[in-house]
């Protein structure tokens, strides 16, 4: 049992630091149109690509350093101290790009996984749609074959940067005579492919970072099919694997800094600090947050060791996005009226304690919402029963 | 970065774990329940004590093993498994380590009777209702001589040796030494939550007593304790979920094992994220607990509050979940659920140290903001 770095993770944990530091000048960060984010994080992709720390765990053949997930975790700790804020790359690179890696050609993959790496292409997940989310394998949008073509038509939403994205991983039904999970197929497809539409949606926390995209007969190549036709399930799951090992991200200020603005805020007699309530309720997020955050390297432990972590990796996120939403609403809260201002220039702390009591709703839908969460632990970590399926082998068709 | 037991851990995990199926079932702990007469439970601690269990952590020159405090929380997390109803921690995780962090020449040497299993230690914090205080403390030692009251103190009947926290001629708390087979020492059983594990009302009417430590040194000892501890209530924890699970698997109602519903699923799956965020506290705090780090006080008070939350929950939940059953005496759920209470509160409730990690996280942080500029 030993929580300091190796000698080797020093080093390593050294060398990230004197890297960043001498790049100072070009670190991304939050503020900014997301144009102007955008064009900061491409560059700064690059600089890393350029010195081995885009993709680090990936190989080198596919443009990344060859190194180990605690590596990637350091200097993922180091940029992230520094305020560089981990966005755009994540889907694409979490996800669709290693998804690519098992299934496509080599030909296509020395065309895709490098530029990637880069920052130079973006991707997006093409999977859910108004009638498939936690349900997902219950995709409508239709694919048809037509000589080595298929065409695509349906609609698919909560597509995160798909505005920005170059390509996109998207998942179909192929064969609606065949049972739900047995008739789909995946693809890859160009977001500038005639027929493809993208409309932006209004999110509740103020942003516009997903979209509906509506597939008005987009002719995908064949060869652009990842994995067998109508395996599109297993594609999909490999891919949603990935993104789960990538998860758990840190969010929300952290405890110093919760403390400090605590010691700031007058309640009733004396500060919010001094409150045995908040007292309390810090002492249970703090356990939390940093329970999730000490998983992490059990889990990253046992990869050095060779294991492969499990659907126990879930826990992340089913924790913190909830932990994130009660913190930032005690928070507010604790200012009294004052508390509703969130125009960034008079909220404490820029106003981003509000805007994660406004975001954490999302994190705790996207990407697996709570009570999925809770049926995957409980079903693949402690073995209970499945949820009843009674749409499972039934054709597609003759579903509700 | 190596945040996991290492291979010689593991097996001797797998050796403490087979050694304690074989001869602690939980009617071991049903035993010393249903015995008004009982203290704990004797021949168990003789076989503990004959697997070198009590001298692992205490080192060579003094009899024991020489073994570290991570050996010594597999243990502690097996025996928590098994709800073992011996003084284990109040000697092993308390008094040995008080005598080996602060003890005189003299006083070291009980470390080889503890090692041999001749000496059974204690601790006597509380006094009455409320968190043990620095204003509430009435105990006091005068010419070296103590007298007060102390209760309940876990394992106080089964015990050789206390440490007692009374006021010393100057008026400060701190530790005592107090060899309890003496005049000047009356002992009494008490009924607690949770009758599996020994507790008395001790009062001292001048009993001999020497200082050991400085002042600090309670809150040294209850940093470790906590520490070690958590690994016990994980341990209860995930076998209380485990035996939820195995129910839920099998009862059924309406057509459907009832662990396919989702309110008692997601209960269960909670419960197994508690107890995963416990165990994870719980390494932190046993790595900065052998490594020696600044990070003590924080990281023993982080692995106590979720190892108290952890256990409290699973031990409720899974009682709850066997429906009426888990309700009768015949059940082993309550072994769980009081023992989960019992561990909640022996050094100080979750309340106490949910205080403690605030002041820890607080210091802290203004430390590594002087540091930062
Ligand atoms: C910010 C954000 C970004 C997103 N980005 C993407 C993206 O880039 N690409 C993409 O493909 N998708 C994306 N999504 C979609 C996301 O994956 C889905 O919203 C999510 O899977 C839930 O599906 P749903 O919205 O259809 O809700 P539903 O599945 O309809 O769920 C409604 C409610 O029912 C509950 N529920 C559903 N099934 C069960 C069950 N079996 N047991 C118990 N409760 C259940 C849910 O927990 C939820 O509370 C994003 C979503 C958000 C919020």
């Amino acid at each position: 049992m030993d929580f300091s770095d190796t000698p080797q993770e020093a080093e390593y944990r050294a060398r990230a630091r004197d890297f960043l530091d001498a790049h100072k000048d070009k670190l991304p960060s939050l503020s900014g149109s997301e144009a102007a984010r955008l064009k900061k994080q491409r560059i700064w992709q690059a600089i890393k690509a350029d010195n081995g720390y885009a993709c680090i765990t990936w190989d080198s053949e596919w443009g990344g350093a060859g190194g180990t997930a605690m590596e990637r975790v350091i200097f993922r700790e180091e940029e992230a101290g520094r305020g560089v804020p981990d966005a755009f790359f994540g889907i694409g690179l979490g996800l669709c790009v290693p998804t690519i890696i098992k299934y496509a050609s080599d030909k296509q993959k020395a065309e895709l996984v490098r530029p990637a790496v880069r920052g130079d292409q973006i991707w997006c997940q093409l999977f859910s749609e108004p009638a498939a989310g936690s349900d997902l394998a219950g995709v409508r949008a239709k694919a048809v074959a037509d000589g080595d073509e298929w065409v695509v038509s349906g609609q698919k939403v909560w597509t995160s940067g798909a505005h920005y994205s170059d390509w996109g991983l998207v998942i179909t039904r192929t064969d609606p005579s065949k049972p739900k999970h047995k008739g789909l197929t995946m693809f890859f497809v160009a977001m500038d492919s005639p027929g493809i539409e993208i409309r932006p949606i209004h999110q509740m926390s103020g942003g516009v970072e997903f979209n509906e995209v509506f597939f008005n007969d987009v002719r995908i190549p064949d060869a652009q099919r990842l994995g067998e036709i109508d395996a599109g399930w297993g594609v999909a799951i490999y891919a949603l694997m990935n993104e789960r090992v990538q998860g758990g991200k840190e969010r929300g200020i952290p405890a110093g800094e919760t403390i400090r603005l605590a010691r700031s805020t007058p309640v009733a007699d004396g500060t919010l600090a001094d409150d045995g309530a908040f007292r309390a309720a810090f002492a249970d997020w703090y356990v939390r947050t940093r329970g999730v955050q000490l998983t992490r390297y059990r889990t990253l432990t046992a990869m050095s060791r060779g294991q492969t972590p499990g659907p126990e990796a879930s826990i992340g996120k089913l924790v913190t996005a909830f932990e994130l939403q009660e913190m930032s609403r005690r928070l507010v809260e604790a200012q009294g009226p004052f508390g509703l201002i969130d125009d960034r220039a008079m909220a404490f702390c820029e106003g981003n304690v509000h805007h994660d009591l406004l975001h954490a709703p999302g994190i705790r839908i996207a990407g697996g919402t709570d009570e999925i969460l809770r049926n995957i632990i409980a079903e693949r970590v402690l073995g209970l029963p499945k949820e009843p399926q009674p749409d499972k082998n039934v054709p597609f068709s003759e579903t509700k | 970065m190596n945040f996991d037991f290492s291979e010689d851990q593991e097996m001797l995990r797998k050796e403490v774990r087979k050694f304690l199926e074989a001869r602690c079932p939980l009617t071991r702990a049903r035993k010393v329940l249903d015995d008004s007469e009982a203290s704990f439970d004797v021949e168990l601690w003789e076989e503990l004590v004959g697997q070198g269990w009590t001298a692992l952590s205490i080192p060579e020159q003094f009899g024991g093993l020489g073994m570290s405090r991570t050996d010594l929380c597999v243990l502690a997390e097996e025996l928590g498994r098994v709800l073992a109803p011996v003084p284990f921690a109040s000697t092993v995780y308390i008094l040995a380590e008080a005598l080996m962090i602060a003890g005189d020449g003299v006083q070291k040497d009980k470390l080889a009777e503890i090692a041999a299993g001749d000496c059974i230690g204690c601790i006597a914090i509380s006094e009455g209702p409320g968190e043990p205080s620095f204003e509430r403390i009435g105990s006091r030692v005068e010419r070296g001589r103590l007298t007060g009251t102390k209760q309940p103190v876990t394992d106080g009947l089964a015990a050789t040796d206390a440490l007692v926290w009374a006021r010393d001629e100057s008026g400060t708390p701190r530790l005592f030494l107090v060899p309890l087979e003496q005049d000047g020492v009356t002992r009494e059983k008490l009924d607690t939550l949770d009758p599996s594990r020994d507790a008395a009302r001790i009062v001292f009417d001048g009993a001999a007593a020497e200082p050991i430590g400085a002042p600090w040194l309670l809150d040294r000892l209850l940093d470790g304790a906590a520490v070690l501890l958590a690994f016990e209530q994980v341990g209860g924890a995930d076998r209380a979920m485990e035996q939820a699970v195995a129910y839920a698997k099998e009862r059924y109602a309406f057509g459907r094992p009832v662990g396919s519903y989702q309110a008692i699923k997601h209960t269960l799956a909670d419960a197994y994220v508690n107890n995963q965020i416990a165990r994870s506290n719980a390494y932190y705090g046993i790595w900065a607990l052998d490594s020696g780090s600044d990070d003590l006080a924080q990281a023993a008070a982080a692995a106590r509050v979720a190892a108290c939350h952890a256990y409290w929950f699973a031990a409720r939940e899974a009682l709850h979940a066997h429906g009426g059953i888990g309700f009768t005496w015949e059940a082993d759920q309550h072994l769980f659920y009081r023992r989960a209470l019992q561990l909640d509160m022996v050094i100080g409730s979750p309340r106490m140290w949910r205080e403690r990690l605030f002041e820890q996280v607080e210091a802290q942080g203004e430390k590594m903001k002087a540091e930062a500029s």
